[in-house]
C-alpha cells in the first residue's frame, strides 16, 4: 500500500495537536506517536487492497474532514436508554466522556465504568497493560488513525470474579456543524472468570454528513463470558469505519451481535483471537441496506489453539441500489486441532439493482476439524408471498412478515429481551411494516 | 337463491396449452361437493383459478362468488371474501412464526368483516380450541408455519387454518395425497368437524378414499377439462370399482 496524497492533511493535524499538548506528556503519547507513524506507513486502502475491494472508502477520505470536533450541542433526549432495560448508560459526544449524561450506579466493587481521563488517574496500571494492546494499528490503517488521535475512551473493567448483572450501555452521539471526522473508542476487560454484558448504540444527530472511525477492544479472560450487541442506526451521509478487535483466554466465551440498520457507507471490521483453548466464540450480525448504501461486514476468526468452537450468523436484506458485502474468513492454525468452526451468511436481494458479495474464507492448516460454510443469496419466495396472500394478507403485510421473520433470526440471538423488541421494532420500522 | 359458486363454461389454458374445456358447477350455501378425476384432467388447475394463481389465462367463461366476479378478485382479496384454499402442497415459511402468522390472517380477514381484531390472548384461545378440534400437535404453534412439518402435519395445519379463517367457501385441493390412512381419517374428522350449514366445501380429490370419510353431497367427474358427470355419493363408488376408463368411454360419444 502506497502513502496517498489524503494522509498528508491528517500529519498535518496530529502535529498541530501534539504541538498544542504543550509537552504535557501523557503515559499515552508514545502510543499515539507511534500510530501515527504507522498510519503513514500504511496509508489508507484503495480499491486495489484485497481486503477493500468492494468498499469504497476513498470518497469519503477526500472530503474535508474536520480532526478536532470536541464542541457538540446534542439533543439530550436522544441519550434516553432503552426502554426496559435496567442498564448503566455511559455517554460520549464525539467521542468525549459526558459524565453529567450518564447513569453508572451501584456498581459491584472494583468494577470500572468511565472515561479516559478518570481511569488514567485510578486505574493507569490497567491502561497501560491493555491499552492499544490487542486494537491492531500496526496493520489497519484505521486503527492507527485513531490510536494517534486518542483523546478519550470509554473503560470498562470488570475485575476477576465478578458478575456484573446489569448491562453496559455506551451511548455514541455524534454531532458536528462541519464535515467532521470523529474517532469513537473503546476499552474493555474482562479478567477471569468475569462476566458482562455491553451494549453499544450509536446516533448520528447532525444533518451534515460526517465520518466515524471508532475501535473497540476486547480482553476476554479465562473463563470469562462476554456478550455485545452494537446497534448502528446511521442516518443517510454517514460513513462508518467500525473496528472490534477481541482476544479470548481459556474457556472464555465471546458472543457478538451486530445490528446496521442505515448509514452511507458502513464497514465493520471484526477480529476475533482465540490464543487458548476451550474459547467459544459466536458473531452474529444482521444488516438492513437500502437507497444507495454500502454495508461491509469483515469477520476473521482467529483459532490460535486448539478444541475451541465458533459459530458466524450473518444475514442481510438489500433493496434499491444497495451493496452488501460479507466477507468471513475462518483461520485454523497448524496447532489448534478439534476445532469446530461454522459460518453462515443469507441474504435476501429484493431490487435487481441491489448487490450482494458473500466471500466466505477458511484457511485451515490443522488436519482434525470440522468447518463449514454456506452462503445463500436470493429474492423473496413468490410462493411464499402466494400462500400469505391466500390466508388474507396483502402483498405489503406479506413481504414485510417474510423479511421481519428473516431478520428475527437475528435478533431472537440476543439474549437480553427488551433489547430484542427494541430491535424488532426499529427493524420493521426501517422495513416500513 | 343465488349461488354461492357458479362456474360457467370456464376455460383457461397454461402456456397456450388448452386445460379447462368448458367447466360447469355449481355450489349452494351447506353443500358439500367432490370433484374427482384421472390425473391431468384439470382438477388442481380448477383449484388453483379458485384461489387465485396467476400462471393460468382464463380464455373463457365466468366464476362468480356471492354473485360477485370472483376472477377480478387478488387472491388476498378472495381470503378476505371467505374463499380458503387447503393446498397441495403447504409452502414451508422458515423464521415466520406460527402465531404471528395466525395473527395476522385472522386479523386481516376479522377486520375485512367488520370485527374486532383478536388481541394476544383471544388468539391463543382460538388456536388451542381449534388444535384440539384438528387433532394439531399443539407444539406446532410454536414453530414456524410448516417449518419441518411432516406431510399429515402439513395438511391437518391447512385445516387448522380453515378452522381459523372460518371460511365461506373451502376448497381442499387434493388434501388426501401422501397420507396414510390414520392421517387421513383424523384431518377428515377435522373437516367434517367443520361442515356447518353457513360453509361450503368443494373437496377435490383422485381416490376414492377420501369420501369414505367425508361424504360429499354431489360427485363430479372431470375428465379432459370438463365435467362429464355429476352425480350422488354413489357415484364415486362407482368410480372406485369400475375405475374412470368407463366414464371416458361413456362420454366418448358427447362431442367436444
Amino acid at each position: 500500500m502506497t502513502p496517498s496524497a489524503d494522509i498528508t492533511r491528517f500529519v498535518t493535524a496530529f502535529e498541530h495537536r501534539e504541538a498544542a499538548r504543550n509537552g504535557s506528556h501523557f503515559w499515552l503519547g508514545d502510543l499515539r506517536r507511534e500510530a501515527m507513524r504507522q498510519f503513514t506507513t500504511l496509508g489508507f486502502p484503495t480499491r486495489k487492497t484485497e481486503a477493500w475491494k468492494y468498499t469504497n472508502i476513498a470518497s469519503t477520505l477526500r472530503r474535508t474532514l474536520a480532526t478536532d470536533v470536541s464542541v457538540v450541542s446534542v439533543d439530550n433526549a436522544r441519550a434516553a436508554p432503552i426502554p426496559g432495560l435496567d442498564a448503566h448508560v455511559i455517554v460520549f459526544d464525539n467521542g468525549r466522556y459526558r459524565a453529567a449524561l450518564s447513569h453508572i450506579q451501584d456498581l459491584p466493587d472494583g468494577v470500572l465504568v468511565t472515561g479516559l481521563a478518570e481511569a488514567a488517574q485510578s486505574h493507569a496500571w490497567l491502561l497501560r497493560r491493555y491499552f492499544g494492546r490487542v486494537a491492531d494499528y500496526e496493520t489497519c490503517p484505521f486503527v492507527a488513525l485513531n490510536t494517534a488521535f486518542t483523546e478519550d475512551s470509554a473503560v470498562v473493567y470488570v475485575p476477576a470474579n465478578t458478575v456484573l448483572e446489569r448491562p453496559v450501555h455506551l451511548v455514541h452521539r455524534i454531532s458536528s456543524g462541519q464535515d467532521a471526522l470523529v474517532q469513537p473508542r473503546v476499552l474493555v476487560i474482562a479478567e477471569d472468570n468475569a462476566r458482562l454484558t455491553l451494549i453499544q448504540t450509536s446516533v448520528t444527530t447532525s444533518a451534515i454528513p460526517t465520518f466515524t472511525n471508532a475501535v473497540t477492544e476486547i480482553f476476554v479472560g479465562r473463563d470469562a463470558h462476554l456478550e455485545r450487541i452494537d446497534i448502528q442506526d446511521e442516518p443517510d451521509g454517514a460513513s462508518v469505519v467500525s473496528s472490534l478487535d477481541v482476544t479470548q483466554d481459556t474457556g472464555s466465551t465471546f458472543h457478538n451481535s451486530s445490528f446496521t440498520l442505515g448509514g452511507s457507507i458502513v464497514r465493520n471490521n471484526i477480529n476475533v483471537l482465540t490464543d487458548a483453548e476451550h474459547c467459544q466464540t459466536f458473531l452474529n450480525g444482521l444488516f438492513l441496506a437500502e437507497g444507495a448504501s454500502h454495508v461491509d461486514n469483515h469477520t476473521l476468526i482467529d483459532h490460535a489453539k486448539p478444541q475451541c468452537y465458533s459459530s458466524e450468523y450473518y444475514k442481510g436484506i438489500l433493496d434499491d441500489r444497495a451493496t452488501g458485502v460479507f466477507n468471513g474468513k475462518v483461520l485454523v492454525r497448524q496447532d489448534a486441532q478439534q476445532i469446530n468452526a461454522y459460518q453462515s451468511n443469507k441474504s435476501i436481494v429484493l431490487a435487481d439493482t441491489a448487490r450482494m458479495y458473500a466471500k466466505p474464507e477458511l484457511e485451515i492448516y490443522a488436519d482434525d476439524v470440522k468447518c463449514s460454510h454456506g452462503a445463500t443469496t436470493g429474492q423473496l419466495d413468490d410462493e411464499a408471498i402466494f400462500y400469505l396472500r391466500a390466508r388474507g394478507l396483502t402483498e405489503k403485510q406479506a413481504r414485510s412478515l417474510m423479511l421481519v421473520s428473516f431478520a428475527r433470526d437475528v435478533t431472537e440471538r440476543v439474549t437480553i429481551a427488551p433489547l430484542r423488541e427494541v430491535l424488532d421494532a426499529l427493524i420493521t420500522e426501517h422495513l416500513g411494516a | 337463491m343465488t349461488p354461492l359458486l357458479e362456474i360457467q363454461n370456464l376455460h383457461a389454458s397454461v402456456e397456450e396449452m388448452s386445460i379447462l374445456k368448458g367447466v360447469d358447477l355449481t355450489v349452494h350455501i351447506g353443500e358439500t361437493h367432490a370433484v374427482m378425476g384421472p390425473n391431468g384432467s384439470g382438477k388442481s388447475t380448477l383449484a388453483a383459478i379458485l384461489a387465485g394463481r396467476e400462471d393460468y389465462d382464463v380464455t373463457g367463461g365466468s366464476v362468480f362468488y356471492q354473485g360477485e366476479d370472483l376472477l377480478e378478485m387478488d387472491v388476498d382479496e378472495r381470503a378476505r371474501e371467505g374463499v380458503f384454499l387447503a393446498f397441495q402442497y403447504p409452502v414451508e415459511l422458515p423464521g415466520v412464526s406460527m402465531m404471528n402468522f395466525l395473527k395476522q390472517a385472522v386479523n386481516s380477514v376479522r377486520e375485512h368483516r367488520g370485527q374486532e381484531p383478536l388481541n394476544a390472548a383471544s388468539l391463543l384461545r382460538l388456536a388451542r380450541r381449534n388444535a384440539e378440534l384438528i387433532h394439531l400437535d399443539p407444539s406446532l404453534k410454536k414453530r414456524s408455519v410448516n417449518e419441518g412439518f411432516s406431510g399429515g402435519e402439513k395438511k391437518r395445519n391447512e385445516i387448522f387454518q380453515l378452522a381459523m379463517l372460518e371460511p365461506t367457501l373451502a376448497i381442499l385441493d387434493e388434501t388426501d395425497s401422501g397420507l396414510d390412512i390414520d392421517a387421513l381419517r383424523s384431518v377428515a374428522d377435522g373437516v367434517n368437524a367443520l361442515r356447518t350449514p353457513d360453509r361450503s366445501f368443494v373437496v377435490i380429490t383422485h381416490y376414492q378414499r377420501l369420501l369414505d370419510y367425508i361424504i360429499p353431497d354431489f360427485v363430479h367427474v372431470m375428465v379432459d377439462g370438463r365435467i362429464v358427470k355429476s352425480g350422488g355419493k354413489e357415484l364415486a363408488l362407482a368410480l372406485e370399482e369400475r375405475g374412470y376408463e368407463w366414464i371416458r368411454e361413456e362420454t366418448s360419444a358427447v362431442p367436444a
